[in-house]
This record gives structure tokens, sequence and C-alpha cells, in this order.
């Protein structure tokens, strides 16, 4: 179980270093998603792996439990990842349909003069 | 409690969305709403900020739940000052936007601007580490929308980069906290500290990568080198008065450097032992080396600024690498002072693109070039930190409280030299601009027959006036950190005071019981 999730976090976080050091907007936006499934699964592993218990103490007997604020965060930070990505598809997607060129790299033909200034 | 320290995070909350909604259609209302609002943000930091000046530490239970259970603001001195500066700094910006037009050229600049404020203004005061991250992510969404405002193919370009940037930046931040909580097992920076100063010190490595972790997400924020390859391309291509309120931003990655590091993982604390002065200073001293080569070197006066913005974080997170309560309060001083000063240089870098474009060579004179030289004079001098400005004051200051530090030397030579470098390239940038447009042999494009419309061509902004008003009370702004100096070192100083002596702090926020 350990195994299994330290290794889908570490092959996760790898693929997702792979893709965001990539020259295209497509491969870093993957790269990027990846990223956050890792950090996800990752986060849900920080209150402790814990198989089939429920995330509510019990006050009349003694069983086991699961930290239920791990799975808190996630949820705060699946909602923020998932906005994020879906900002930067937008800004990617208008700077690749305004610039016909979906490359992430500033070559020096975009100099800092012509930002379409009274666009 | 006491409601006022939610409410500059509530009215940023409330007007934007009310802008939004309601406004959407009418620039003029929603001009006004939002100068009425930062006016309304400025008074409430004031009054906070009077309020903490007694040295007491407030804490505001959200929902009521006592900490460590529940989300809690924190009030103390340093975050009221920080809220101060964010509000001195909005208010001449959103005039500016309105004068110079910058506003209309593209949609919910002004939302978008309260968002950011209310994202600043919650980093500020949260007193919870993962309520830091949220706040985080409310500021940098708002910046995404901000900075490719007005859009345009470069700037969609950059914005790409610096989206992706501060993604991978957040993805950081996530990881840290989980390493972090994992070891604590309590989010709560407060509960945090107490619990790190008892841990046993088996755990101890994985706490240091944590506070490792957590050093590089504030360090990305700040632009240290060699994290600071996002802000040059960012700051230069982003519409200039939203890169003037962006100077706040770094300063938050510096602010939360600081309150993490002097509540819980000081040197004082094993498992984090060397971490500020082994590796931030050695990186603070190379990004002022950096910055300053940058202004001499950048062919663009909006990234010739950026480098400036760069430079100063240097001297900054020196100051704060140091480590001491002196050395915090100059730090402190020269955050105000830094904030202000990129701003004004970024304020008056548009006021020269928007007349002559940006390239740092000689053209024809532009409009008002008398005016915008003397500003351009004004900022240039605070930002190398000549007398008789507040940057002199502040660099001062920051020398002498590395006096005593085992690397005087090379603390003293990179600050002098770098200062010397950054007044030569500001020099060359103002004398091209300014100067060199006036020889004879660039006057000769000058069509005699129109003499008229060129020596008195019109402003592009739509109102002058209010545009070089705002400028200049932010240079005021600079006049008066000069002026009142003594009072304002004062304030530093305790709350230098205040941050190293993280018992106060942990004990008003856990209730007295550690």
């Amino acid at each position: 179980m350990e195994a299994l999730v330290a290794s889908a976090v570490g092959v996760m976080t790898a693929a997702g270093i792979f893709l965001i050091l990539r020259r295209r907007t497509f491969p870093v936006i993957l790269g990027l998603s990846l990223l956050t499934y890792a950090v996800n699964v990752f986060l849900f592993a920080t209150g402790r792996l814990a198989l089939d218990a429920p995330a509510v103490l019990n006050k009349y007997e003694e069983v086991p439990y699961t930290d239920p604020l791990p799975q808190a965060l996630v949820l705060t930070a699946i909602v923020i990842s998932f906005g994020m990505t879906a900002v930067i598809v937008m800004i990617s997607l208008s700077a690749y349909l305004s610039a016909k060129d979906d490359h992430i790299d500033m070559t020096a033909h975009d100099s800092v003069d012509a930002p379409g200034d009274d666009a | 409690m006491n409601h006022w320290i939610v409410a500059p995070i509530v009215l940023p909350a409330i007007l934007a969305p009310f802008i939004i909604m309601v406004l959407r259609y009418h620039l003029d209302l929603q001009r006004i709403f939002s100068v009425a609002g930062v006016v309304a943000l400025l008074g409430i930091a004031l009054t906070i900020t009077a309020q903490a000046a007694g040295g007491d530490i407030q804490v505001y239970e959200l929902g009521n739940w006592p900490a460590p259970f529940g989300i809690v603001l924190v009030l103390d001195r340093l975050s009221a000052m920080m809220v101060l500066l964010t509000a001195l700094l909005a208010l001449p910006i959103v005039l500016y936007a309105i004068a110079s037009g910058w506003d209309d050229r593209g949609k919910h600049f002004h939302a978008l601007f309260h968002f950011q404020l209310m994202g600043v203004c919650g980093a500020f005061l949260t007193g919870d580490a993962f309520n830091l991250f949220v706040f985080f992510e409310v500021l940098l969404i708002a910046s995404y929308g901000l900075m490719t405002h007005g859009g345009g193919s470069v700037r969609l370009k950059a914005g790409v980069q610096y989206v992706a940037y501060n993604l991978l930046g957040s993805t950081l931040f996530l990881f840290a906290l989980g390493t972090l909580y994992a070891v604590a097992g309590t989010l709560n920076m407060a509960d945090m500290a107490a619990r790190v100063a008892d841990l046993p010190s088996d755990d101890t490595a994985l706490l240091r990568v944590g506070a490792v972790l957590l050093l590089l997400v504030f360090c990305i924020k700040a632009a240290v080198l060699p994290l600071h390859f996002w802000l040059p391309a960012s700051y230069a291509s982003a519409p200039l008065p939203v890169a003037a309120l962006f100077a706040i931003m770094t300063k938050v990655g510096a602010y939360s450097i600081l309150r993490m590091y002097t509540l819980g993982f000081g040197p004082e604390v094993e498992a984090t032992q060397g971490l500020v002065g082994t590796w931030l200073q050695p990186a603070a001293l190379v990004t002022l080396a950096v910055g300053a080569i940058g202004i001499l070197g950048s062919q663009h006066i909006a990234r010739m600024v950026a480098f400036c913005a760069i430079t100063s974080m240097g001297t900054l997170l020196i100051a704060i690498s140091l480590f001491t309560e002196t050395a915090t309060a100059a730090a402190l001083y020269y955050v105000y002072h830094s904030t202000l000063a990129t701003a004004l240089m970024f304020l008056v870098a548009d006021l020269v693109m928007e007349r002559r474009g940006g390239a740092i060579t000689p053209t024809a004179p532009m409009p008002q070039t008398g005016l915008i030289s003397a500003l351009f004079f004004v900022g240039a001098i605070a930002m190398a930190g000549m007398p008789p400005l507040s940057g002199f004051i502040g660099k001062l200051l920051v020398l002498d409280a590395a006096r005593d530090a085992p690397d005087v030397t090379a603390i003293w030579a990179v600050i002098l030299i770098g200062s010397f470098v950054t007044i030569v390239g500001l020099a060359r940038a103002g004398s091209l601009i300014f100067w060199k447009s006036h020889d004879v042999q660039h006057n000769t494009e000058r069509d005699p027959e129109n003499e008229e419309d060129i020596t008195a061509p019109p402003a592009p902004e739509p109102n002058p006036g209010l545009a070089f008003t705002a400028v200049f009370a932010m240079a005021m702004g600079l006049v008066l950190l000069t002026l009142f100096a003594g009072p304002a070192l004062e304030y530093t100083n305790k709350t230098a005071e205040q941050l190293f002596t993280p018992e106060n702090y942990i004990s008003a926020v856990l209730g007295g019981d550690t």
C-alpha cells in the first residue's frame, strides 16, 4: 500500500516535471496537471494511510479512524488546481490564437516593446 | 473579538463581485466604487495599524472556532504595517490607472484589482499556513487576469509563462505544507511553531525538507536568484500600472519568510539551522548583483525597472537573512521604501512608454518631458539609494545592521558596488531617454511646417492632470517616509522586537495555555 502510493506520487511527479520542461504549451499544461494530481495524492497520504476507516471519531467505542483534515485540504487543492488549469488553458489558447505560435519560450522576436498596447 | 481585523479582507471580497456583477457595463460607476473602496481600505488599514501599535497581538477566530482547530487571523505590528502599505500603494495606482485609461483597455480591471487586494491583505493577516496558500492563490489568480489585461500577443505569451511558473510554485507550496503537516500534525502557524520546538530529533529530517521547500516557494514569490526568471519578462510585459501593484507581491514572499522563520523555523531550532543564514544570504547577494547588472544591460525601460525590483528584493532579503533585531527593523523600513520606489518607477516608465515607446534610445523629445524627467530623477535617486531620499536611509540602516555579521565585507561590497552600478545604469537610461533627445541630430526629423504641433502635442492620457497627481503622490510618499524616518523607525524597531519574541504570538493565538 505505502509502496504503491509512494511510487504513484513519484512517477506522476517525474512525468510531470518531464512534461513541463517541454517547449510547447500543451505538454506543459499536461505536466502541470500531472503534478497537481501527484500533490493531491501526496496530501491525501500526509494524514497517514488507513484502510476502511471512517473520517469521524466514534465516541462510543474505540474504532480506527482516518485523519479528516488532509481530505479537506485535498478538496481545496483540487478545486484550486482545477480552476488554475482552466485559467492557463484559456490564456495559452488566446496566446496561441493571437501569436499563431504555441511555443512557451519568448523569442528575441517578441520584444517587450510591442505588447499590442492599444489593442 | 475585534471585527476590524477581518475588514481588509471582507471589504474587497464584497466590492469586487459587486463591481463585476452590478456595475459590469458602467465604467464610471466602477471607477467611483473602486476608488471609494481603496480609500475605505486605507481608512481600515490606518485603524488597525493604530490598534496594533500598542503592541497587543489580537486574534480573530473565523467562525469562532478556537485555534488550532479553526482558522485564525492575527493582527500584530508586522501584519498591520503591511496592510497599510498595501492600501497606501493601491490608492495612487488606481487613480493612475483611471487617469491613464488603462482600466478601459480590457474588461474587469477594477474587480480584479480588488480581488488582488483581498489576496494580499489576507496573506498578511492570516495565521494559518494553509490559509496562506489559499490567499496566495487568490492574489495569483487575480494577478493572472491583471497581467494579461489589455491583451496583445507578447503580453499573453508572457502571461502563459507567468501562470505556468506560479502554478509550479503553488504545487511546491502544497508539497511543503503536506510535509509539514505530516510532521507537525497542524497547519496553524503558532501551533506548528510550538510543536516544532519540542519535536523529537528523529523527525527533524522530514521537517527540514518541509522548511526548505517552504523557503523555496517564498523565494519564488520574492524573485530570489536563481528563481527569479519569471519576473523581468512578466513585469515588463504586464500593463505597467499593474506591475506597480505587483511591487507588493514580491514583498508578500519576503513577509512570509520573515513570518514563518521568526516564528518557528529560526536558527535556534536545530532542524532548520542555517537555512536562512547559509542559503538565503548568498542567494540574496547574488540577486542584488544580477539585478544591478540587469539594470545596466536593459534595452527597454520596463525591463530596467523590473530589474530595479529585483535589486531592491536583493537588498531586502540580505537584511532579512541577517536575522537580527536591528537588521529586521532596517528590512521593514526598506520594505516601505522599496515598494513605493519600485511602484513610482513603474508609473514613470508607463508615462514614458505611452509617449515614445520604451526603448532606451534617443528619439525626438516627448510631451511633458521636463516633468517626467524630474519624476524619473526622483525615482532613480530613491531606487539607487542616494541622499536625500529614503533609499539612502534604508540602505544605511541595512549596512549598519550588517556591521557585526561574519560576512560583513561581502555584504558591504555587494550593496555598495550594486548601488553604484544601479546609479550608472539609471543615469545611462535617463540621459539617453531625456537628454539625448534634445540633441540637434535627433531634432532634424522635425517638420518645420508643423512646429507648433510638435512643441505642444497632446498628452496620451485622457486625464493627464490626475495621472501626474497620482505619480506625484507616490513620490510624496517617499518624501514623507524620509521626513518621518524617526517615527517610522521607532515603529519598525518595536515590530522587530515583537517578531523576535514569538512566545507572545504563540500564546496569543493558542490562548495562553502553552
